[in-house]
C-alpha cells in the first residue's frame, strides 16, 4: 500500500464516518420530540454533513481519478463504504438516538483535536473547524443522557435499553489496521490507542452520573475498516442514492 | 485594473444571505483574493462546516465578480483559520442587533463557550438581562434560540464560536 492510497481509505473512512451519520440525524428532521430539539438534531446533521462533504471532496482530491465528492458519496456500494458500523445503527426512539450520539462525540472531540495536529494541512484544517460544532454537539447529547437518565423510569429504561444496544459498536471507532499504521509514522493520523484509556473514563463518568450500567462482556462488533457492513447500510445507501443514480448527469 | 480595496468594497455590496443586514465581508468569510485583469481567485471560509448559505454566497459573487469585468472567477473554499465570531466588527454587531438579532457576546478567547457558562445574553429588543437559553441550536446553524423574561419575545442570539 502506498501512502496515497492509504490517505484515501483514512478520508474514505473519516468522511464516510460522518456522512451516514449525518444521514442518520436527519431522518429525524421533522420527527423530534418537540420543536427545538428537531432543530438541534438537523443543525447538528447539518455541520455534520458539511465536515463529511469537506472530508469526501479531499478523498476525492486525493485519489486523483477526477472523480468528486458527490461521485463518492451517491455512486459506491456498501462493499466501498468505511463509515463505523455504529454510525449505521437504526435510530430507535430518541434516547437510543442520543446515547448513540454521545459515545460519538465523545470519541469525536478527542479525535478531532488530536488531528488539528496532524501533518496533513488539509486534514489539521477541517479539524480545527470541527471541534468549535462538536463542543456543542457533545454538550447537548451529554446533558440529555444526564436529563432521561434522572427523570423519568420510563426514560431511563429507553436510555438503559438504547446504551444496551448500541454499546457492542462502540469498541470499533478505536480499531487500527495498516493504513493507520502507515499515517501514524507520518505524522499523519491520530494513533487511536492513546484516546481509548480517556474516551472510557468520561463515559464510564457520564454513565454513572445517569445511573447507567453499561452491558457486560467485551464484545466488539468490527467490519467495517473493510467495508463489511450489517444490513442497515444497505437500506441507507438505497435512500440516499436512489435520485442519483436514477438520473446519473443531473445537475441541480 | 481594479485594487484590492475596490474588489472588497464591491464584495461588500453582497449581503449575508440569511442575515440581509450585514455583508459577506463584514461576517468575514471572504478572506483574500487573488487577480489579474481577467482572472480572479476569492478565497472563502464557511461559518459553519455544513453552512447551507455558502453555495448561496459562492454564486452572488460569482455574479458580481463578472457583472464588473472579470472573465473568470475561481472559488477556493479554505478551512484555516477557521471562522470565528471575534471576526465580527463592533459595527455588524450593531446592525445585528438592531435587526433583532442578539450579537455574541463574548470572545472566543475566554474560554466560558466551551464549558456552557454563557453570561446573560441582552435581549435585542428591550435590552433586558433576563433571558434565559431555550436551545443551543436555532433557526440556522450561527444561532441559538434565547427569551426574553422580561418582554417575553423569543429571539436568536449568534452563537460565539
Ligand atoms: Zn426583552
Amino acid at each position: 500500500m502506498t501512502s496515497q492510497e492509504a490517505l484515501f481509505n483514512y478520508n474514505l473512512r473519516l468522511g464516510d464516518t460522518s456522512l451516514i451519520l449525518a444521514q442518520r440525524l436527519s431522518e429525524w428532521t421533522g420527527h423530534g420530540p418537540f420543536l427545538e430539539e428537531d432543530l438541534a438534531l438537523t443543525n447538528i446533521a447539518l455541520d455534520i454533513f458539511g465536515r463529511g462533504k469537506a472530508l469526501l471532496e479531499y478523498a476525492a482530491k486525493t485519489e486523483g481519478k477526477g472523480r468528486t465528492e458527490d461521485d463518492l458519496a451517491f455512486f459506491r456500494n456498501d462493499r466501498e463504504y468505511f463509515n463505523a458500523l455504529i454510525t449505521e445503527q437504526p435510530n430507535g426512539d430518541y434516547a437510543k438516538t442520543i446515547v448513540r450520539q454521545a459515545l460519538i462525540d465523545c470519541f469525536d472531540l478527542a479525535f478531532y483535536s488530536e488531528l488539528s495536529k496532524s501533518k496533513d494541512e488539509t486534514l489539521a484544517g477541517i479539524a480545527a473547524k470541527s471541534i468549535k460544532e462538536i463542543t456543542y454537539h457533545k454538550r447537548h447529547s451529554f446533558s440529555w443522557v444526564n436529563r432521561f437518565g434522572n427523570g423519568t423510569e420510563e426514560s431511563f429504561n429507553r436510555l438503559q435499553n438504547g446504551l444496551n444496544e448500541i454499546w457492542p459498536y462502540a469498541g470499533e471507532l478505536f480499531e487500527m489496521n495498516e493504513v493507520d499504521a502507515l499515517l501514524i509514522k507520518e505524522g499523519i493520523a491520530v494513533d487511536l490507542s492513546m484516546l481509548k484509556a480517556n474516551w472510557e473514563k468520561e463515559i464510564s463518568q457520564l454513565l454513572a452520573k445517569a445511573n447507567l450500567v453499561a452491558p457486560e462482556g467485551t464484545y466488539v462488533q468490527t467490519g467495517s475498516r473493510k467495508g463489511l457492513h450489517g444490513e442497515h447500510l444497505s437500506y441507507i445507501l438505497a435512500e440516499m442514492q436512489s435520485l442519483p443514480r436514477m438520473h446519473p448527469t443531473a445537475k441541480w | 485594473m481594479q485594487t484590492k480595496e475596490n474588489i472588497f468594497s464591491l464584495l461588500s455590496e453582497i449581503p449575508d444571505p440569511e442575515i440581509p443586514v450585514i455583508s459577506i465581508v463584514e461576517l468575514g468569510v471572504i478572506r483574500d483574493v487573488t487577480f489579474d485583469e481577467k482572472n480572479i481567485e476569492v478565497k472563502i471560509t464557511p461559518t459553519y462546516s455544513g453552512c447551507p448559505a455558502m453555495k448561496q454566497m459562492e454564486d452572488d459573487v460569482r455574479k458580481k465578480l463578472i457583472e464588473n469585468g472579470f472573465e473568470t472567477v475561481k472559488i477556493n473554499t479554505v478551512y484555516t483559520p477557521a471562522w470565528t465570531t471575534d471576526w465580527l466588527s463592533a459595527e455588524a454587531k450593531i446592525k445585528l442587533q438592531k435587526y433583532g438579532i442578539a450579537p455574541p457576546e463574548e470572545s472566543t478567547n475566554d474560554k466560558s463557550f466551551l464549558t456552557g457558562k454563557t453570561k446573560n445574553i441582552t435581549c435585542p429588543r428591550c435590552k433586558s438581562k433576563n433571558t434565559m437559553m431555550v436551545s443551543q441550536f436555532g433557526s440556522t446553524a450561527c444561532k441559538a434560540l434565547y427569551k426574553c423574561n422580561d418582554c417575553l419575545e423569543a429571539f436568536d442570539y449568534f452563537k460565539c464560536i
